[in-house]
């Protein structure tokens, strides 16, 4: 077991830990606007929203991710030149990177399966709060935004926090397309020094903290409110 | 436009120079080593649930950590963890006995590593089908006379399928996705063969699009699959609602 390199090897380590954090937080962050509304769109939404809400969580929970982050990167990243003027652009040097791929990947693949527990959620609000707040006079944007809403992410909660957790299980796939992840640092770390096993040791241990933060974090929600059991 | 779309639907004929052929054969060893990954998860897992149960306090501390930290670890550090030290690990064992070191073949390394972790999740999951049978039932076994194997396949089984079958499902279908992993260690599953096709004639978009549908095929059909399965397990019990 030998742990000096990471005396040459932090400031790598930390611009890594910073990359799979933006990862995570950009995806979850977006990911959860766009679940909201697939999961309305599937629940109270007109035919043809509700096939196509449906359709794209099929595809996305259907398929690996992996395929999905190559699908953007090297098929829509190998379409993107074609459009006229795209490289003159100011979005261009964003465009370029692995990182804007693999975030936009991530943000979809999550969208789909938070949708899906929000749904569940959207459901599973018991049906005489909605009535006492029609019965209120609320209009139907007004009850959704004081009460369906916000009693579906309560129940929902520890159902997300595991979400989270599997999605900063998934970050590591970046590296597959260039982005310096903490993961990838670890790859490059084993590569020059030739060490097989400590790299990946010390970044598990990152993972395992940030999981131990999320799921505090995520008890300290669910406490705000008590419940009587 | 007529003659582009000819182009693409030749770039994905079966027969080469399309790329259909490699795609399937692709598909066909995710399949297999998904199905093979899943089997031995059910041997680690029933084991190690009933090793759970059994009451012997080292036994479990053992298993509490191997699910612990299966499930714990980013499933990529695992299959690329696990696949170095399981190939260094049986190198070393082999020059001990001073045999010569061997290559591992990729599709057993994969398996092994992908079993090895679906294992963990299926020890929580059949742990769970498990208590969730009323105590009753075993109790009742037990006072007909029953032999602990004898109870398992005719008692323990048919009550805790239906309560297993949903995770047991949901760990299906994420093994057919993480198997794409392995493509990572370099053995040629579908997502390495797409990826493949792609590079050697710049149509990643068709290619990553059709291995795309390939899985969701596979997830499609599993869905059909499992329901039956579920119509099986549950017959005679009362539907809900």
């Amino acid at each position: 077991m030998s742990l000096t390199w990471i005396s040459s090897y932090w400031p790598l380590l930390l611009t890594g830990a910073w990359q799979t954090v933006c990862l995570l937080v950009i995806s979850v962050v977006f990911g959860f606007v766009l679940a909201i509304g697939l999961a309305f769109a599937q629940v109270s939404g007109g035919t043809l929203t509700r096939v196509l809400a449906r359709s794209y969580c099929t595809f996305f929970r259907g398929t690996p991710l992996l395929i999905q982050l190559w699908l953007l990167y090297y098929g829509v990243g190998s379409l993107l030149p074609m459009i006229p003027g795209i490289r003159q652009s100011l979005f261009w040097p964003v465009l370029r990177e692995g990182f804007f791929f693999a975030a936009v990947s991530f943000t979809l693949n999550y969208a789909a399966y938070e949708a899906e527990v929000l749904r569940g959620a959207l459901l599973a609000v018991p049906k005489g709060e909605l009535e006492a707040g029609r019965a209120f006079g609320l209009s139907p944007w007004m009850l959704t935004r004081r009460i369906w809403l916000p009693r579906a992410i309560r129940i929902a909660l520890p159902t997300i926090a595991g979400e989270i957790v599997m999605q900063l299980k998934a970050t590591p796939l970046a590296f597959t397309v260039t982005v310096m992840d903490l993961y990838a640092v670890a790859n490059k770390v084993r590569q020059d020094t030739l060490l097989v096993y400590e790299p990946l040791l010390v970044v598990t241990l990152f993972y395992l903290a940030l999981t131990a933060v999320i799921a505090r974090v995520f008890r300290g929600f669910e406490a705000q409110v008590p419940v009587r059991r | 436009m007529a003659t582009a779309q000819q182009g693409i639907l030749d770039l994905l004929s079966p027969y080469p120079p399309g790329w259909g052929g490699v795609l399937l054969a692709g598909a066909v060893s995710t399949v297999a080593i998904s199905a093979c990954a899943f089997a031995i998860g059910l041997l680690l897992g029933t084991g190690g649930a009933l090793g759970k149960l059994s009451g012997n306090r080292l036994l479990r501390l053992l298993l509490d950590l191997y699910t612990t930290l299966i499930r714990a670890v980013p499933e990529l550090i695992l299959i690329v963890g696990l696949y170095y030290a399981g190939t260094d690990g049986l190198n070393r064992l082999l020059a001990v006995l001073g045999m010569p070191p061997v290559n591992v073949n990729g599709f057993i390394a994969a398996v092994a590593v992908l079993g090895f972790v679906q294992g963990a999740y299926m020890t929580e999951v059949l742990r769970g089908a498990i208590l969730a049978i009323p105590i009753g039932q075993i109790e009742a076994a037990k006072a007909f006379g029953m032999r602990p194997m004898l109870r398992f396949r005719r008692v323990l089984l048919p009550a805790l399928l239906p309560n297993a079958l949903p995770g047991l499902a949901n760990l299906w279908m994420s093994v057919t996705k993480d198997s794409a992993l392995v493509a990572v260690v370099g053995y040629q599953e579908l997502a390495l063969a797409t990826r493949l096709a792609g590079a050697s004639t710049k149509h990643y978009f068709v290619f990553f699009l059709a291995s795309a549908l390939l899985y969701l095929a596979i997830t499609l059909v599993s869905n059909v699959v499992v329901k039956l399965i579920e119509a099986r397990v549950r017959r005679g019990q009362p539907r809900l609602a």
